[in-house]
């Protein structure tokens, strides 16, 4: 399966991975986040490499902004590092064609704010990332209303464009995110920031039901997601199931980065 | 549903996380229903007459204008509002819509603390409960206003993330909101933000220009310059509003030109094209300053109200449209403007409108005595007396 990934690209590679999901793994695909450039730029290349090596079957890696209004204080403390690191969005495309060189070949989704890649400039950060090996984006701050140019350049470069619902979004909302979304629909568990909670959504059945009945389509289910038992009650409902704050908080509490984020990743699989 | 126009020209928007969509979908709603309300006009008016004490007086200065001694000077008079500023039109508005709307839990953020305490007194005027975000670099330069608030019943959550000034307040008033959306309303205190707060915004401080162009006309006629400062913007908008038909009256907005343009310590967006330039900060895409990666970038003014990367949409219009120029001044500038309006008119300017007294003061001199310049004086200074006597002593503004 995973010499064939090596050839695709964007929507067709993480197409891939989730026909894995049905025929071979029978599982939900785990997604781990994690914050490129922290706790520094070899760093993450390495928890991301691990990440890999233990099984993660597609990850979403943070480029880091200044004010990340949708995270909460591990996100927030880890793209701050990142740029006092001085990271920037092209060194995060240099890190992705990077990991590609390093023969990993699960989907990298990147995931940022809108105005360091607007800076970037659209056009060219699509083209760019598709390049470097990247395979889609999600961008918490760009709703699908705003989110015309980037949609019509990633159709171009065959990237997934992954939006996000919120257990509040209207019927009518829920279903224009399906049907703009490639990949995967984004749920957001939980309202608020990323981060972890003790607990999972009580309404998230319900929630993950109305997304399934709004339209054809993979979904994910993250914020607020930390643990084993958690991740596989959410992944009775979706697709995949996406953790970030409680990997990066791992990768935090050990010397050994990498071995951390391994053992980490594995304890999901 | 009903909507209103969600951008200005290119500017303005929505770019905000999808949890808030639908919340500013319900807020548009409401707020357009409560306009076409004529009870919530009545009551607002009702409020902004018996408790703000408008209409806020019209002023000459008289003394300004011998000693300038050129075009002649008029003052709006938004420090005499309750509460100090201008801020209190926008925060009673809007409380009286969260209640409407039955929402009991307020949350704003304030940079200088006078939308902080704005927004407290709306609140205990009316029974809500108020929680207000301030920067805790803000909250140490002016710190009366942080007793002020609690004094009037609100809970304030200091804030150590980024520069701890007011963007980093607004991040952590959206990161509450975003979580507690149900129950509670985000009271935003500028014309900035998604869509529909600029509109919103604007609005309720409309007044100020609606009162000062009738004042105007009954003691002279319209004005040929308007001089207002721009954080955010509220008070600019708010004044320039009713002007924008009469095309003869030239409206400049005032930015903080801080320690100055080429050192970079400054929040003049639309000074520095090497800074600011259109991006999105906190849901609007506008001017902003913010480094060749996009990174917002750290401002610095002497005056907290003005300490901000982002300036309001509508603003950014205006100045594309050409129908209004904004220029700055720096915080040796206001100071100097704050220290010759104590002495010559016995008014104690907040520093914000310090910056716009700055610029009447370039300008009169060279101006003909029947040139009449009216500036918004958006607030009193009683605020800014800890940071001006620090300043003093550090041998910054002088005499002008």
């Amino acid at each position: 399966m995973k010499n064939s990934m090596d050839k695709m690209n964007g929507v067709e590679r993480i197409e891939a991975a989730f026909a894995n999901e049905d025929s071979v793994i029978k599982r939900p695909l785990f997604m781990p986040y994690f914050t490129l450039g922290y706790p520094d730029y070899d760093e993450s290349l390495a928890v991301v490499e691990a990440c890999a090596a233990a099984g993660a079957d597609m990850m979403e890696l943070g480029i880091p902004f200044s004010d990340p209004l949708a995270d909460g204080p591990t996100i927030q403390h880890s793209t701050q590092v990142a740029l006092e690191n001085g990271m920037t969005v092209e060194k995060c495309l240099t890190a992705v064609a990077a990991l590609r060189a390093r023969n990993i070949h699960i989907p990298f989704l990147l995931m940022g704010y809108i105005n360091p890649i607007m800076a970037y400039g659209i056009k060219r950060f699509v083209a760019d990332a598709a390049k470097a090996g990247a395979d889609g984006f999600i961008i918490p701050d760009l709703p699908m209303d705003e989110a015309a140019e980037l949609i019509f350049h990633c159709r171009r470069h065959n990237m997934a464009t992954i939006f996000l619902v919120a257990p509040n979004s209207p019927p009518e909302r829920i279903k224009i995110a399906v049907k703009l979304s490639s990949g995967f629909t984004y749920l957001v568990s939980v309202m608020g920031v990323t981060g972890a909670r003790r607990n999972v959504a009580s309404d998230l059945a319900d929630f993950a039901a109305r997304v399934h009945a709004a339209g054809e389509g993979r979904s994910a289910v993250g914020f607020g997601i930390s643990t084993p038992e958690q991740a596989a009650q959410v992944g009775q409902l979706a697709d995949g199931v996406i953790v970030g704050s409680a990997l990066i908080k791992a990768v935090d509490a050990a010397d050994d980065k990498a071995a951390a984020a391994y053992n980490f990743v594995a304890q999901f699989r | 549903m009903d909507t209103l126009p969600n951008k200005f020209g290119a500017y303005g928007g929505a770019f905000v996380p999808e949890t808030l969509v639908p919340a500013l979908n319900e807020l548009e709603a409401a707020y357009i229903a409560a306009i076409e309300d004529d009870s919530f006009q009545h009551q607002l008016f009702g409020l902004l007459h018996s408790y703000v004490g408008r209409p806020t007086p019209l002023t000459h200065a008289k003394r300004l204008t011998e000693h300038l001694g050129g075009a002649q000077i008029y003052l709006k008079r938004e420090d005499l509002a309750h509460s100090g500023a201008h801020k209190i039109n926008n925060a009673l508005g809007q409380a009286l819509l969260a209640k409407r709307m039955g929402k009991q839990r307020i949350i704003a953020e304030t940079g200088a603390g006078q939308h902080g305490v704005a927004t407290a007194t709306a609140c205990a005027l009316l029974g809500l409960d108020c929680v207000v975000y301030m920067g805790t670099v803000d909250m140490a330069r002016q710190e009366p206003n942080v007793f002020r608030m609690r004094l009037l019943g609100a809970e304030v959550r200091g804030v150590d993330s980024g520069s701890a000034t007011l963007k980093d307040a607004i991040n952590e008033a959206i990161r509450d909101w975003v979580a507690t959306v149900d129950e509670s309303y985000y009271l935003l205190g500028s014309a900035l933000g998604p869509h529909p707060y600029p509109t919103m915004v604007r609005d309720f401080q409309a007044i100020i220009g609606v009162e000062a162009r009738e004042q105007m006309l009954g003691v002279h006629g319209l004005p040929d310059t308007v001089i207002a400062c721009v954080g955010g913007g509220s008070n600019a908008i708010g004044i320039f509003h009713e002007f924008l038909a009469d095309e003869n009256v030239e409206l400049i907005g005032v930015e903080a030109g801080g320690m100055g343009i080429v050192d970079g310590k400054h929040a003049a967006r639309f000074a520095d094209p090497e800074v600011g330039r259109p991006g999105v900060l906190h849901g609007c895409y506008t001017y902003v300053m913010q480094n060749v990666d996009g990174q917002i970038a750290l401002t610095h003014s002497v005056s907290a109200g003005l300490d901000y990367a982002a300036i309001g949409p509508e603003h950014t219009f205006l100045r594309e449209l050409e129908r209004a120029q904004y220029t700055y001044a720096t915080d040796d500038e206001a100071l100097a403007a704050f220290q010759l309006l104590c002495e010559l008119e016995g008014i104690i300017p907040a520093l914000e409108s310090s910056h716009a007294i700055a610029e009447a003061v370039k300008r009169a001199p060279s101006l003909p005595k029947d040139h009449v310049i009216l500036i918004n004086l958006s607030g009193r200074g009683d605020k800014d007396l800890d940071t001006v006597i620090k300043q003093l002593e550090n041998g910054a503004g002088g005499e002008a």
